[in-house]
């Protein structure tokens, strides 16, 4: 726990008689990207106000860069850098004065390239409320990393990004996370944060379900493994073939969909089972579970208990 | 201080920037006042006598009642505030800044105003300048302050008008600026009292004008800076950084002290 610049123990936040977090306790260490997971409403929004020192928690203990948020939230101010899923800047204030604004109030050098970095270089005069969604999220992000903070909170960061700024805005956050900044990303999108995370931790119903690396996340679970087969005659669609070790199959778009709990003898026989109809293999997929495979398994577990 | 310049320099923008207060604070003012000139000073010639005051209170009331609070409720509910929170910026700086910014900008339209009444309307000049700048900034702080109240308090748009209106519309009425206050029925002159408009028309006029004033203008002077400050006090004890956030530092019914250095006035100042 030693380099931890995150703590987070016990940790409980209510609103009236809803409990939106109840008890959470995790750990992140200095330059490490945590990815925040879970449906609408697990307490992720929240997790993140409490530890940005916008609100103040009912229970446990937080600490960022050993600051307490609740009681020490100015301190931290040039410590963090926000990038808030709901907030906006005043109408009418353009990136440029948007920039010079927040600078001088972290009393740093205003970082114009940022801006051209992240495509805003043309918008410099638009103001805020004539700037596209994308735009306004990359200007929030530009202005979060601006003073060089030590953790960076990124909420949804990438929703109504296009591809460019989605893969501009990953090269940013690997070259931050070089530069020793702590980063929490709380994200809906899987891949993102299968690709983007050193670690992640699932959010249910305000606890915490699961934490690790991806890989540790996704190895895990059910353990099911997906071949999906496309064969010239659909020789594969009667409705009651059984493979060795298949517990699961269904159809869709003209492949036919097992889930093996070992590939080695499912393969083999349905590779053996098209020979024998004399009909041709057209494609053929084995993939592992992802996150989001492994996170819906957790989820709708979680949802039907 | 290079912080407090940047956004003092922003707001000051905005107030011209911005279309809705660029008419709040220049177009609608100056408009009516020209529009008074011309036809009530014809209608009315001693009207004339009141222009510059009567024209001055209006256009403080139109640039702090009518143009502070509606910003104020759409910064909070469209998270500009949360934004400037995470950034450090103290929720002084968000209250005092545009009510600042504001009071320059009437600053401008006053001396518009009193370096053209004279030519335009043969308008009579203040015999005190330095009396008519000091109740000028005292009065624009008392609006200034009472209008930040509004904002802070307000729980929507729809609100901030019902509350700025019913501070604006007896202002217009019984402020002075229409009516003289000597000739207003006892009861409603009470009533006035309870109104910043009442307390400036007294002052300009008693200390700025060489007129007579309906009662101390001193007095109005010490009702206006005292609930000025004591406005200030209360919206910065009453602001809230976001509406989702249900700690309030105080219930919005506390606004109502606000009145209480209009009320003592009543009694202390005849």
């Amino acid at each position: 726990m030693g380099n931890s610049t995150i703590e987070v123990r016990d940790f409980r936040k209510t609103y009236g008689d809803f409990v939106a977090v109840d008890g959470i306790s995790f750990d992140v260490k200095q330059g490490e990207i945590f990815g925040l997971l879970g449906p609408n409403g697990a307490g992720k929004t929240t997790t993140l106000e409490c530890l940005e020192g916008l609100r103040a928690p009912n229970g446990g203990s937080l600490r960022v860069v050993g600051i307490d948020p609740a009681s020490e939230a100015r301190k931290l101010r040039n410590l963090i850098g926000v990038q808030l899923q709901s907030a906006g800047l005043p109408e009418s204030m353009t990136p440029e004065e948007a920039m010079r604004f927040f600078c001088a109030y972290h009393d740093v050098v205003p970082r114009f390239d940022l801006l051209k970095r992240l495509g805003l270089d043309e918008k410099l005069n638009a103001q805020y409320y004539h700037l596209s969604t994308g735009q306004q999220r990359r200007l929030g992000l530009a202005l979060a990393v601006a003073h060089n903070p030590s953790v960076l909170f990124l909420d949804e960061p990438t929703a109504g990004l296009d591809v460019a700024s989605r893969v501009d805005l990953h090269e940013l956050m690997r070259e931050l996370q070089a530069g020793g900044t702590t980063i929490i990303l709380a994200t809906h999108d899987m891949a993102e944060a299968e690709e983007m995370s050193d670690r992640v931790g699932i959010l249910l119903r305000g606890r915490l379900v699961s934490t690790g690396t991806p890989m540790e996340i996704t190895a895990t679970g059910a353990g099911l493994t997906k071949v999906s087969v496309r064969t010239q005659n659909s020789s594969l669609s009667a409705p009651d073939l059984a493979f060795p070790a298949v517990s699961q199959y269904l159809s869709k778009d003209e492949y036919s969909i097992y889930f093996s709990s070992d590939i080695g003898p499912t393969v083999s026989a349905v590779i053996a089972y098209i020979e024998a109809q004399s009909d041709t293999l057209i494609d053929l997929r084995v993939e592992r579970p992802s996150l989001e495979d492994r996170f819906l398994e957790i989820t709708h577990r979680g949802v039907a208990r | 201080m290079k912080a407090f310049m940047h956004h003092f320099a922003f707001e000051f923008r905005t107030g011209v920037r911005n279309r809705q207060l660029l008419l709040l604070n220049y177009l609608f003012p100056l408009g009516f006042y020209l529009m008074m000139g011309f036809v009530m000073a014809e209608i009315n010639p001693p009207f004339r006598e009141s222009i510059i005051p009567a024209l001055v209170v209006f256009s403080t009331l139109s640039a702090t009642l009518l143009a502070i609070p509606d910003p104020l409720v759409n910064a909070r509910e469209n998270g500009v505030f949360r934004s400037y929170r995470i950034n450090g910026i103290p929720s002084l700086s968000i209250l005092a800044i545009p009510a600042l910014t504001t009071i320059l900008h009437l600053v401008i339209v006053s001396a518009l105003i009193t370096a053209t009444a004279p030519v335009l309307f043969r308008a009579p000049l203040p015999v005190n300048w330095l009396n008519f700048g000091a109740v000028l900034i005292t009065m624009a702080l008392a609006c200034a302050g009472l209008s930040v109240l509004i904002g802070v308090i307000s729980p929507s748009s729809r609100v901030t008008v019902l509350w700025s209106q019913i501070i604006f519309v007896p202002s217009m009425l019984l402020g002075g600026m229409m009516l003289p206050y000597s000739m207003l029925p006892a009861i409603a002159g009470k009533i006035a009292r309870l109104l910043p408009a009442t307390q400036a028309m007294n002052a300009l006029n008693g200390l700025a004008m060489g007129k007579a004033a309906g009662f101390s203008p001193w007095g109005s002077v010490m009702v206006l800076l005292v609930s000025g400050i004591l406005a200030f006090a209360l919206a910065v004890q009453l602001f809230s950084w976001d509406s989702r956030n249900t700690t309030r530092r105080g219930h919005p019914l506390l606004a109502l002290l606000v009145l209480i250095p209009y009320v003592a006035g009543i009694w202390l100042f005849s």
